[in-house]
Protein backbone atom coordinates (compact mmCIF):
# COMPACT_ATOMS: atom_id res chain seq x y z
CA UNK A 1 0.00 0.00 0.00
CA UNK A 2 1.28 3.55 -0.99
CA UNK A 3 1.10 5.46 1.84
CA UNK A 4 2.30 9.12 0.46
CA UNK A 5 1.10 12.07 1.92
CA UNK A 6 -0.84 14.02 -1.03
CA UNK A 7 1.01 17.48 -0.33
CA UNK A 8 0.07 20.81 -1.94
CA UNK A 9 2.31 21.64 -4.96
CA UNK A 10 4.95 23.82 -3.36
CA UNK A 11 5.36 26.79 -6.31
CA UNK A 12 2.13 27.69 -7.58
CA UNK A 13 2.10 27.68 -11.84
CA UNK A 14 2.59 30.97 -13.04
CA UNK A 15 -0.63 30.86 -15.70
CA UNK A 16 -0.67 33.81 -18.07
CA UNK A 17 -3.13 32.24 -20.81
CA UNK A 18 -6.39 32.15 -20.88
CA UNK A 19 -7.25 29.07 -22.32
CA UNK A 20 -11.34 29.55 -23.45
CA UNK A 21 -11.73 25.94 -25.34
CA UNK A 22 -9.78 23.86 -23.40
CA UNK A 23 -9.37 19.68 -24.80
CA UNK A 24 -8.29 18.50 -21.55
CA UNK A 25 -8.12 19.59 -18.17
CA UNK A 26 -5.38 18.88 -15.45
CA UNK A 27 -7.12 19.08 -11.70
CA UNK A 28 -4.39 18.60 -9.08
CA UNK A 29 -2.84 15.81 -11.13
CA UNK A 30 -0.26 13.65 -9.06
CA UNK A 31 1.68 10.82 -10.21
CA UNK A 32 3.94 8.08 -8.29
CA UNK A 33 6.45 5.76 -8.93
CA UNK A 34 6.03 3.54 -5.95
CA UNK A 35 6.54 6.43 -3.07
CA UNK A 36 8.19 9.11 -5.20
CA UNK A 37 6.04 11.45 -6.01
CA UNK A 38 6.94 12.25 -9.84
CA UNK A 39 3.65 15.11 -10.89
CA UNK A 40 3.31 17.28 -7.83
CA UNK A 41 -0.26 19.15 -8.08
CA UNK A 42 -0.25 19.71 -11.72
CA UNK A 43 -3.23 21.95 -12.73
CA UNK A 44 -3.68 23.29 -16.22
CA UNK A 45 -5.81 23.14 -19.62
CA UNK A 46 -4.54 22.02 -23.06
CA UNK A 47 -6.28 24.30 -25.67
CA UNK A 48 -8.45 21.97 -28.41
CA UNK A 49 -6.48 22.08 -31.48
CA UNK A 50 -3.50 23.71 -30.53
CA UNK A 51 -0.11 22.43 -29.83
CA UNK A 52 1.02 22.88 -26.43
CA UNK A 53 4.57 22.17 -25.52
CA UNK A 54 5.84 20.66 -22.88
CA UNK A 55 10.06 21.70 -21.70
CA UNK A 56 11.91 21.11 -19.08
CA UNK A 57 14.97 19.55 -17.91
CA UNK A 58 15.65 15.71 -17.61
CA UNK A 59 14.21 14.39 -14.80
CA UNK A 60 11.22 17.28 -14.97
CA UNK A 61 8.66 14.90 -15.02
CA UNK A 62 7.16 16.59 -18.69
CA UNK A 63 7.53 12.48 -20.18
CA UNK A 64 5.42 11.31 -16.98
CA UNK A 65 2.47 14.04 -17.63
CA UNK A 66 2.80 12.89 -21.43
CA UNK A 67 2.55 9.46 -20.68
CA UNK A 68 -0.79 10.01 -18.49
CA UNK A 69 -2.76 11.40 -21.23
CA UNK A 70 -2.86 7.84 -22.67
CA UNK A 71 -2.25 5.83 -19.46
CA UNK A 72 1.14 4.56 -20.70
CA UNK A 73 1.49 3.84 -17.02
CA UNK A 74 -0.63 1.70 -16.55
CA UNK A 75 1.68 -1.23 -16.84
CA UNK A 76 4.39 -0.09 -14.67
CA UNK A 77 4.14 -1.97 -11.60
CA UNK A 78 3.43 0.13 -7.91
CA UNK A 79 2.45 3.46 -9.98
CA UNK A 80 -0.76 5.48 -8.83
CA UNK A 81 -2.52 8.40 -10.18
CA UNK A 82 -4.35 11.08 -8.54
CA UNK A 83 -6.18 14.23 -9.59
CA UNK A 84 -8.11 14.48 -12.58
CA UNK A 85 -6.90 14.57 -16.16
CA UNK A 86 -10.85 15.53 -17.97
CA UNK A 87 -11.04 14.77 -21.53
CA UNK A 88 -14.08 16.61 -23.57
CA UNK A 89 -16.27 17.16 -25.46
CA UNK A 90 -17.36 14.01 -22.92
CA UNK A 91 -15.30 15.56 -19.83
CA UNK A 92 -14.11 11.58 -18.91
CA UNK A 93 -11.76 11.40 -16.35
CA UNK A 94 -8.89 9.87 -18.22
CA UNK A 95 -7.18 8.35 -15.64
CA UNK A 96 -10.25 6.67 -13.42
CA UNK A 97 -10.09 3.11 -13.17
CA UNK A 98 -13.44 2.84 -14.72
CA UNK A 99 -12.06 4.08 -18.22
CA UNK A 100 -10.56 1.58 -20.73
CA UNK A 101 -7.03 2.80 -21.62
CA UNK A 102 -7.48 1.29 -25.09
CA UNK A 103 -10.38 3.55 -25.83
CA UNK A 104 -8.53 6.15 -24.38
CA UNK A 105 -5.73 5.53 -26.63
CA UNK A 106 -8.11 5.22 -29.73
CA UNK A 107 -8.59 8.45 -29.20
CA UNK A 108 -5.62 9.77 -27.92
CA UNK A 109 -2.52 8.36 -29.75
CA UNK A 110 1.53 8.91 -29.53
CA UNK A 111 4.48 9.87 -31.40
CA UNK A 112 7.71 8.62 -29.38
CA UNK A 113 11.17 9.73 -28.99
CA UNK A 114 12.81 6.66 -31.35
CA UNK A 115 10.29 5.76 -34.56
CA UNK A 116 9.08 2.34 -33.67
CA UNK A 117 6.80 0.82 -36.60
CA UNK A 118 5.93 -2.72 -36.03
CA UNK A 119 7.59 -5.01 -37.86
CA UNK A 120 4.99 -5.31 -40.43
CA UNK A 121 4.86 -4.29 -44.38
CA UNK A 122 4.35 -0.14 -44.44
CA UNK A 123 0.40 -0.83 -45.43
CA UNK A 124 -0.21 -2.63 -42.44
CA UNK A 125 1.33 -1.04 -40.17
CA UNK A 126 -1.02 2.17 -40.99
CA UNK A 127 -3.46 -0.12 -41.13
CA UNK A 128 -3.06 -1.53 -37.86
CA UNK A 129 -5.22 0.33 -35.92
CA UNK A 130 -8.01 0.15 -37.99
CA UNK A 131 -8.29 -3.70 -38.21
CA UNK A 132 -7.66 -3.75 -34.48
CA UNK A 133 -10.92 -1.82 -33.95
CA UNK A 134 -12.68 -4.03 -35.89
CA UNK A 135 -12.73 -2.18 -39.60
CA UNK A 136 -13.20 -5.21 -42.02
CA UNK A 137 -13.95 -2.90 -45.45
CA UNK A 138 -10.85 -3.16 -48.05
CA UNK A 139 -11.84 -0.35 -49.61
CA UNK A 140 -12.26 1.95 -46.78
CA UNK A 141 -9.13 0.58 -44.89
CA UNK A 142 -7.27 1.55 -48.20
CA UNK A 143 -8.47 5.11 -48.48
CA UNK A 144 -7.73 5.17 -44.81
CA UNK A 145 -4.13 3.96 -45.05
CA UNK A 146 -3.25 6.24 -48.22
CA UNK A 147 -5.03 9.34 -46.43
CA UNK A 148 -3.38 8.80 -43.93
CA UNK A 149 0.31 8.68 -45.25
CA UNK A 150 -0.53 11.57 -47.18
CA UNK A 151 -1.24 13.87 -44.25
CA UNK A 152 1.76 12.06 -42.70
CA UNK A 153 3.66 13.78 -45.70
CA UNK A 154 4.90 10.25 -46.71
CA UNK A 155 2.58 8.98 -49.33
CA UNK A 156 4.62 10.07 -52.58
CA UNK A 157 7.88 8.56 -51.09
CA UNK A 158 6.08 4.65 -50.34
CA UNK A 159 3.37 4.76 -52.52
CA UNK A 160 5.02 1.88 -55.03
CA UNK A 161 6.12 -0.24 -51.93
CA UNK A 162 3.48 -0.30 -49.53
CA UNK A 163 4.46 -4.14 -48.87
CA UNK A 164 8.01 -3.70 -47.90
CA UNK A 165 8.63 -3.41 -44.23
CA UNK A 166 8.15 -0.39 -41.94
CA UNK A 167 11.93 -0.73 -40.92
CA UNK A 168 13.51 -0.80 -43.90
CA UNK A 169 12.70 3.11 -44.34
CA UNK A 170 14.93 5.64 -43.30
CA UNK A 171 14.77 6.79 -39.58
CA UNK A 172 12.67 10.22 -40.42
CA UNK A 173 10.72 8.23 -42.80
CA UNK A 174 9.65 6.25 -40.18
CA UNK A 175 8.75 8.54 -37.72
CA UNK A 176 6.02 9.91 -40.04
CA UNK A 177 5.22 6.46 -40.66
CA UNK A 178 4.44 6.24 -36.87
CA UNK A 179 2.74 9.07 -37.13
CA UNK A 180 0.19 8.00 -40.13
CA UNK A 181 -0.25 5.23 -38.26
CA UNK A 182 -1.04 7.32 -35.27
CA UNK A 183 -3.50 9.45 -37.40
CA UNK A 184 -5.14 6.25 -39.44
CA UNK A 185 -7.11 6.14 -36.42
CA UNK A 186 -8.59 9.91 -36.66
CA UNK A 187 -7.44 10.40 -33.01
CA UNK A 188 -8.70 13.91 -31.32
CA UNK A 189 -5.44 14.21 -29.62
CA UNK A 190 -2.07 13.59 -30.84
CA UNK A 191 1.17 13.33 -28.05
CA UNK A 192 4.63 13.44 -29.12
CA UNK A 193 7.64 12.27 -26.84
CA UNK A 194 10.54 13.88 -28.59
CA UNK A 195 9.71 12.96 -31.78
CA UNK A 196 12.92 14.39 -33.53
CA UNK A 197 15.79 14.11 -31.34
CA UNK A 198 16.68 10.93 -33.07
CA UNK A 199 16.40 12.49 -36.18
CA UNK A 200 18.58 14.81 -38.80
CA UNK A 201 17.71 18.43 -39.36
CA UNK A 202 16.13 17.85 -43.12
CA UNK A 203 13.42 14.88 -41.23
CA UNK A 204 12.91 17.17 -38.36
CA UNK A 205 11.97 20.26 -40.43
CA UNK A 206 9.50 17.60 -42.14
CA UNK A 207 7.63 16.64 -38.71
CA UNK A 208 7.63 19.99 -37.48
CA UNK A 209 5.87 20.90 -41.15
CA UNK A 210 3.73 18.25 -40.23
CA UNK A 211 2.88 18.82 -36.77
CA UNK A 212 1.95 22.69 -38.24
CA UNK A 213 -0.29 21.89 -40.37
CA UNK A 214 -1.83 18.90 -38.24
CA UNK A 215 -3.32 21.44 -35.80
CA UNK A 216 -6.31 22.39 -37.53
CA UNK A 217 -8.00 19.14 -36.30
CA UNK A 218 -5.79 17.42 -33.68
CA UNK A 219 -5.06 18.69 -30.46
CA UNK A 220 -1.39 18.00 -30.23
CA UNK A 221 0.93 17.99 -27.02
CA UNK A 222 4.72 17.76 -27.77
CA UNK A 223 7.59 17.03 -25.47
CA UNK A 224 10.83 18.54 -26.72
CA UNK A 225 14.33 19.41 -25.42
CA UNK A 226 14.85 21.68 -28.38
CA UNK A 227 13.77 24.94 -27.37
CA UNK A 228 13.30 26.08 -31.08
CA UNK A 229 11.38 23.82 -31.79
CA UNK A 230 9.06 24.36 -28.89
CA UNK A 231 8.83 28.14 -29.73
CA UNK A 232 8.53 27.02 -33.55
CA UNK A 233 5.67 24.67 -33.48
CA UNK A 234 3.81 25.26 -30.34
CA UNK A 235 0.95 27.83 -29.21
CA UNK A 236 1.65 27.68 -25.72
CA UNK A 237 3.78 26.25 -23.78
CA UNK A 238 4.74 24.49 -20.29
CA UNK A 239 8.19 24.76 -17.99
CA UNK A 240 8.31 22.10 -15.61
CA UNK A 241 10.83 21.45 -12.77
CA UNK A 242 11.03 18.92 -10.15
CA UNK A 243 7.07 17.80 -11.11
CA UNK A 244 5.91 20.80 -10.69
CA UNK A 245 4.51 23.53 -13.53
CA UNK A 246 6.42 26.78 -13.26
CA UNK A 247 5.04 28.81 -15.76
CA UNK A 248 2.85 27.86 -18.25
CA UNK A 249 1.98 30.60 -21.24
CA UNK A 250 1.88 31.63 -24.76
CA UNK A 251 4.79 30.44 -26.44
CA UNK A 252 5.90 33.72 -27.87
CA UNK A 253 5.90 35.52 -24.23
CA UNK A 254 7.25 32.40 -22.95
CA UNK A 255 10.63 32.82 -25.03
CA UNK A 256 10.88 36.35 -25.18
CA UNK A 257 10.05 37.68 -21.73
CA UNK A 258 9.62 35.03 -19.29
CA UNK A 259 7.56 35.99 -15.78
CA UNK A 260 9.46 33.76 -13.81
CA UNK A 261 13.84 33.60 -12.80
CA UNK A 262 13.33 29.42 -13.14
CA UNK A 263 11.93 29.75 -16.55
CA UNK A 264 14.17 32.47 -17.44
CA UNK A 265 17.66 30.56 -16.61
CA UNK A 266 16.40 27.89 -18.10
CA UNK A 267 15.56 28.73 -21.55
CA UNK A 268 18.41 30.81 -21.71
CA UNK A 269 21.36 28.21 -20.50
CA UNK A 270 21.50 29.37 -17.02
CA UNK A 271 20.50 26.08 -15.33
CA UNK A 272 22.95 25.23 -12.58
CA UNK B 1 22.17 37.38 -13.42
CA UNK B 2 23.54 34.01 -12.98
CA UNK B 3 26.09 32.73 -15.55
CA UNK B 4 25.22 30.44 -18.91
CA UNK B 5 26.81 27.37 -18.79
CA UNK B 6 28.54 27.67 -21.89
CA UNK B 7 31.00 30.43 -20.97
CA UNK B 8 32.11 31.34 -24.52
CA UNK B 9 28.31 33.03 -24.84
CA UNK B 10 28.76 35.28 -21.87
CA UNK B 11 32.02 36.70 -23.40
CA UNK B 12 30.39 37.57 -27.03
CA UNK B 13 27.49 38.73 -25.19
CA UNK B 14 30.12 40.95 -22.59
CA UNK B 15 31.50 41.71 -26.02
CA UNK B 16 28.58 42.93 -27.65
CA UNK B 17 27.85 45.24 -24.38
CA UNK B 18 31.27 46.57 -24.32
CA UNK B 19 31.11 47.48 -28.40
CA UNK B 20 28.02 49.84 -27.91
CA UNK B 21 29.53 51.29 -24.93
CA UNK B 22 32.70 52.26 -27.12
CA UNK B 23 30.63 53.33 -29.95
CA UNK B 24 28.33 55.52 -27.62
CA UNK B 25 31.82 56.75 -26.03
CA UNK B 26 32.74 57.63 -29.78
CA UNK B 27 29.36 59.30 -30.08
CA UNK B 28 29.76 61.64 -27.47
CA UNK B 29 33.17 62.96 -28.29
CA UNK B 30 32.22 63.00 -31.92
CA UNK B 31 29.36 65.27 -30.57
CA UNK B 32 31.44 67.44 -28.27
CA UNK B 33 33.92 68.00 -31.04
CA UNK B 34 31.50 68.93 -33.76
CA UNK B 35 29.44 71.87 -31.31
CA UNK B 36 33.25 73.05 -30.40
CA UNK B 37 34.35 73.03 -33.93
CA UNK B 38 31.15 75.38 -34.64
CA UNK B 39 31.42 77.10 -31.62
CA UNK B 40 35.49 78.02 -31.73
CA UNK B 41 34.71 78.50 -35.79
CA UNK B 42 37.71 75.28 -35.83
CA UNK B 43 37.98 73.59 -39.45
CA UNK B 44 40.61 71.50 -38.54
CA UNK B 45 38.66 70.29 -35.43
CA UNK B 46 35.78 69.75 -38.21
CA UNK B 47 37.49 67.92 -40.45
CA UNK B 48 38.88 65.57 -37.44
CA UNK B 49 34.93 64.62 -36.98
CA UNK B 50 33.88 64.00 -40.37
CA UNK B 51 37.41 61.82 -40.70
CA UNK B 52 36.60 60.08 -37.64
CA UNK B 53 33.04 58.90 -38.59
CA UNK B 54 34.39 56.05 -40.62
CA UNK B 55 35.40 54.47 -37.23
CA UNK B 56 31.98 54.50 -36.16
CA UNK B 57 30.90 52.59 -39.01
CA UNK B 58 33.51 50.11 -38.82
CA UNK B 59 32.80 49.68 -35.41
CA UNK B 60 28.68 49.32 -36.48
CA UNK B 61 29.90 46.74 -39.47
CA UNK B 62 31.41 44.99 -36.43
CA UNK B 63 29.38 44.73 -33.91
CA UNK B 64 26.85 43.71 -36.61
CA UNK B 65 28.63 41.08 -37.68
CA UNK B 66 28.71 39.87 -33.96
CA UNK B 67 25.27 40.06 -33.16
CA UNK B 68 24.17 38.32 -36.46
CA UNK B 69 26.68 35.31 -35.23
CA UNK B 70 25.16 35.29 -31.74
CA UNK B 71 21.93 34.95 -33.25
CA UNK B 72 23.05 32.32 -35.70
CA UNK B 73 24.94 30.28 -33.21
CA UNK B 74 23.56 30.57 -29.63
CA UNK B 75 20.02 31.14 -30.84
CA UNK B 76 18.93 33.25 -28.11
CA UNK B 77 16.41 33.26 -26.03
CA UNK B 78 14.37 35.84 -23.51
CA UNK B 79 16.97 38.49 -21.89
CA UNK B 80 20.00 37.46 -24.14
CA UNK B 81 17.54 37.53 -27.53
CA UNK B 82 16.56 41.24 -26.35
CA UNK B 83 20.07 42.27 -25.28
CA UNK B 84 21.37 40.70 -28.98
CA UNK B 85 18.28 42.80 -30.37
CA UNK B 86 18.59 45.98 -28.54
CA UNK B 87 22.32 45.92 -29.29
CA UNK B 88 21.78 45.41 -33.45
CA UNK B 89 18.78 48.34 -32.72
CA UNK B 90 21.11 50.50 -30.67
CA UNK B 91 24.14 50.38 -32.63
CA UNK B 92 22.36 51.83 -35.91
CA UNK B 93 21.26 54.64 -33.43
CA UNK B 94 24.53 55.48 -32.63
CA UNK B 95 25.93 55.12 -35.91
CA UNK B 96 23.06 57.64 -36.90
CA UNK B 97 24.25 59.73 -34.03
CA UNK B 98 27.40 59.95 -35.85
CA UNK B 99 26.38 60.96 -39.07
CA UNK B 100 24.62 63.70 -37.29
CA UNK B 101 27.46 65.12 -35.50
CA UNK B 102 29.82 64.65 -38.64
CA UNK B 103 27.04 66.77 -40.59
CA UNK B 104 27.35 69.63 -37.74
CA UNK B 105 30.95 69.97 -38.48
CA UNK B 106 30.62 69.95 -41.65
CA UNK B 107 28.18 72.97 -41.94
CA UNK B 108 30.63 74.25 -39.30
CA UNK B 109 33.25 74.58 -41.81
CA UNK B 110 30.69 76.49 -44.36
CA UNK B 111 29.53 78.66 -41.44
CA UNK B 112 33.24 79.71 -40.65
CA UNK B 113 33.64 81.44 -44.10
CA UNK B 114 31.36 83.92 -43.25
CA UNK B 115 31.33 86.71 -41.14
CA UNK B 116 30.49 85.60 -37.56
CA UNK B 117 26.96 86.60 -36.62
CA UNK B 118 25.24 86.88 -33.29
CA UNK B 119 22.07 83.74 -33.52
CA UNK B 120 25.35 81.21 -33.27
CA UNK B 121 25.40 81.53 -29.30
CA UNK B 122 21.52 80.17 -29.76
CA UNK B 123 22.97 76.87 -30.84
CA UNK B 124 25.57 75.68 -28.09
CA UNK B 125 22.65 75.25 -24.91
CA UNK B 126 20.97 73.15 -27.56
CA UNK B 127 23.33 71.16 -28.66
CA UNK B 128 24.92 70.68 -24.75
CA UNK B 129 21.66 69.46 -24.06
CA UNK B 130 21.45 66.85 -26.65
CA UNK B 131 25.04 65.81 -25.67
CA UNK B 132 23.39 65.05 -22.02
CA UNK B 133 20.69 62.86 -23.50
CA UNK B 134 23.08 60.65 -25.64
CA UNK B 135 25.50 60.27 -22.62
CA UNK B 136 22.41 59.60 -20.11
CA UNK B 137 21.57 56.71 -22.62
CA UNK B 138 24.56 55.35 -22.85
CA UNK B 139 24.97 55.05 -19.02
CA UNK B 140 21.92 53.88 -18.89
CA UNK B 141 22.84 51.03 -21.45
CA UNK B 142 25.62 50.58 -19.38
CA UNK B 143 23.80 50.28 -15.63
CA UNK B 144 20.95 48.32 -17.43
CA UNK B 145 19.07 51.18 -16.02
CA UNK B 146 15.59 51.18 -17.65
CA UNK B 147 13.97 53.82 -15.20
CA UNK B 148 17.32 56.48 -16.29
CA UNK B 149 16.36 55.76 -19.97
CA UNK B 150 12.68 56.70 -19.47
CA UNK B 151 13.86 59.58 -17.87
CA UNK B 152 15.56 60.78 -21.24
CA UNK B 153 12.98 59.70 -22.83
CA UNK B 154 10.71 62.24 -21.29
CA UNK B 155 13.36 64.67 -21.55
CA UNK B 156 13.34 64.84 -25.16
CA UNK B 157 10.44 66.87 -25.25
CA UNK B 158 12.57 69.74 -24.03
CA UNK B 159 15.17 69.53 -26.75
CA UNK B 160 12.25 69.55 -29.38
CA UNK B 161 10.86 72.88 -28.05
CA UNK B 162 14.31 74.27 -27.73
CA UNK B 163 14.89 73.18 -31.48
CA UNK B 164 11.22 74.94 -32.09
CA UNK B 165 12.48 78.55 -30.00
CA UNK B 166 15.90 78.23 -32.31
CA UNK B 167 13.93 77.74 -35.72
CA UNK B 168 11.50 80.90 -34.74
CA UNK B 169 15.04 82.57 -33.72
CA UNK B 170 16.84 81.32 -37.06
CA UNK B 171 13.75 82.68 -38.76
CA UNK B 172 13.14 86.20 -37.39
CA UNK B 173 17.31 86.95 -38.16
CA UNK B 174 16.79 86.01 -41.74
CA UNK B 175 13.54 88.21 -42.13
CA UNK B 176 16.11 91.14 -40.64
CA UNK B 177 18.48 90.65 -42.73
CA UNK B 178 18.81 88.54 -46.40
CA UNK B 179 22.90 88.39 -45.23
CA UNK B 180 22.07 86.18 -42.69
CA UNK B 181 20.11 83.53 -44.53
CA UNK B 182 23.52 82.01 -45.62
CA UNK B 183 24.75 80.94 -42.31
CA UNK B 184 21.24 81.29 -40.49
CA UNK B 185 20.24 78.25 -43.25
CA UNK B 186 23.46 75.93 -41.80
CA UNK B 187 22.42 76.62 -38.26
CA UNK B 188 19.13 75.72 -38.85
CA UNK B 189 20.19 72.22 -40.55
CA UNK B 190 22.75 71.49 -37.48
CA UNK B 191 19.83 72.62 -34.94
CA UNK B 192 17.46 70.16 -36.98
CA UNK B 193 20.43 67.66 -36.72
CA UNK B 194 20.50 68.15 -33.43
CA UNK B 195 17.27 67.61 -32.83
CA UNK B 196 17.06 64.17 -34.51
CA UNK B 197 20.36 63.21 -32.27
CA UNK B 198 17.62 64.02 -29.62
CA UNK B 199 14.92 61.74 -31.27
CA UNK B 200 18.10 58.91 -31.56
CA UNK B 201 18.62 59.40 -28.13
CA UNK B 202 15.21 58.44 -27.75
CA UNK B 203 15.11 55.44 -29.47
CA UNK B 204 17.95 53.99 -27.36
CA UNK B 205 15.68 54.56 -24.50
CA UNK B 206 13.42 52.62 -25.55
CA UNK B 207 15.37 49.81 -26.59
CA UNK B 208 17.12 49.72 -23.03
CA UNK B 209 13.38 50.12 -21.63
CA UNK B 210 12.62 46.99 -23.80
CA UNK B 211 15.77 45.00 -23.14
CA UNK B 212 14.96 45.48 -19.22
CA UNK B 213 11.52 44.57 -18.92
CA UNK B 214 10.56 43.09 -21.77
CA UNK B 215 7.94 44.95 -22.82
CA UNK B 216 8.25 47.85 -25.16
CA UNK B 217 7.38 51.80 -23.53
CA UNK B 218 4.25 52.32 -24.98
CA UNK B 219 2.75 55.68 -23.88
CA UNK B 220 2.59 58.18 -26.54
CA UNK B 221 5.86 60.23 -27.87
CA UNK B 222 5.54 63.71 -26.38
CA UNK B 223 5.59 66.15 -29.32
CA UNK B 224 6.64 69.45 -28.03
CA UNK B 225 8.04 70.27 -31.74
CA UNK B 226 6.10 72.39 -33.46
CA UNK B 227 8.00 73.73 -35.75
CA UNK B 228 7.44 71.76 -38.68
CA UNK B 229 3.73 73.55 -38.44
CA UNK B 230 5.60 77.47 -38.37
CA UNK B 231 5.03 79.68 -41.30
CA UNK B 232 6.59 83.14 -42.03
CA UNK B 233 3.46 85.29 -41.27
CA UNK B 234 2.05 86.68 -44.31
CA UNK B 235 2.84 90.13 -44.15
CA UNK B 236 -0.13 92.99 -44.86
CA UNK B 237 -0.48 93.27 -48.90
CA UNK B 238 1.51 95.82 -50.24
CA UNK B 239 4.96 95.29 -48.87
CA UNK B 240 7.44 91.80 -50.30
CA UNK B 241 8.06 88.48 -49.21
CA UNK B 242 4.17 88.23 -48.84
CA UNK B 243 3.58 85.16 -51.03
Amino acid sequence: MVTAVLERPTHPTTVTVDIKQPKASLKNLEFFYGATRALKGITLDIEETAVTALIGPSGCGKTTLLRCFNRMHDLTPNIRYAGEINLYPDGINIISDEIDPIEIRMRIGMVFQKPNPFPKNIYDNVAYGLRVRGERNRGWINDKVEQALRDAALWEEVKDRLREPGTALSGGQQQRLCIARALATDPEMLLFDEPTSALDPIATASIEELIGQMNQNVTVVIVTHNMQQAARVSKHTAFMYLGEVIEYGVTDQIFTNPQTKRTADYITGRFG
Amino acid sequence: MPEHILSAYDAELDRLSKMIVEMGGLAESQLAAAIEAVIKRDSELAARVIESDDKVDQLERDLDNLAIRLLALRQPMARDLREIVAALKIGSDIERICDYAANVAKRSIALAQTPPIQPVHSLPRMAHFALLEVKDVIDAYVARDADKAFAVWVRDEELDEMYASLFRVFLTYMMEDPRNIGPCTHLLFMAKNIERIGDHATNIAENVYYLVHGIPLTEARPKGDRSSLEVVAPRPSGQAGAR
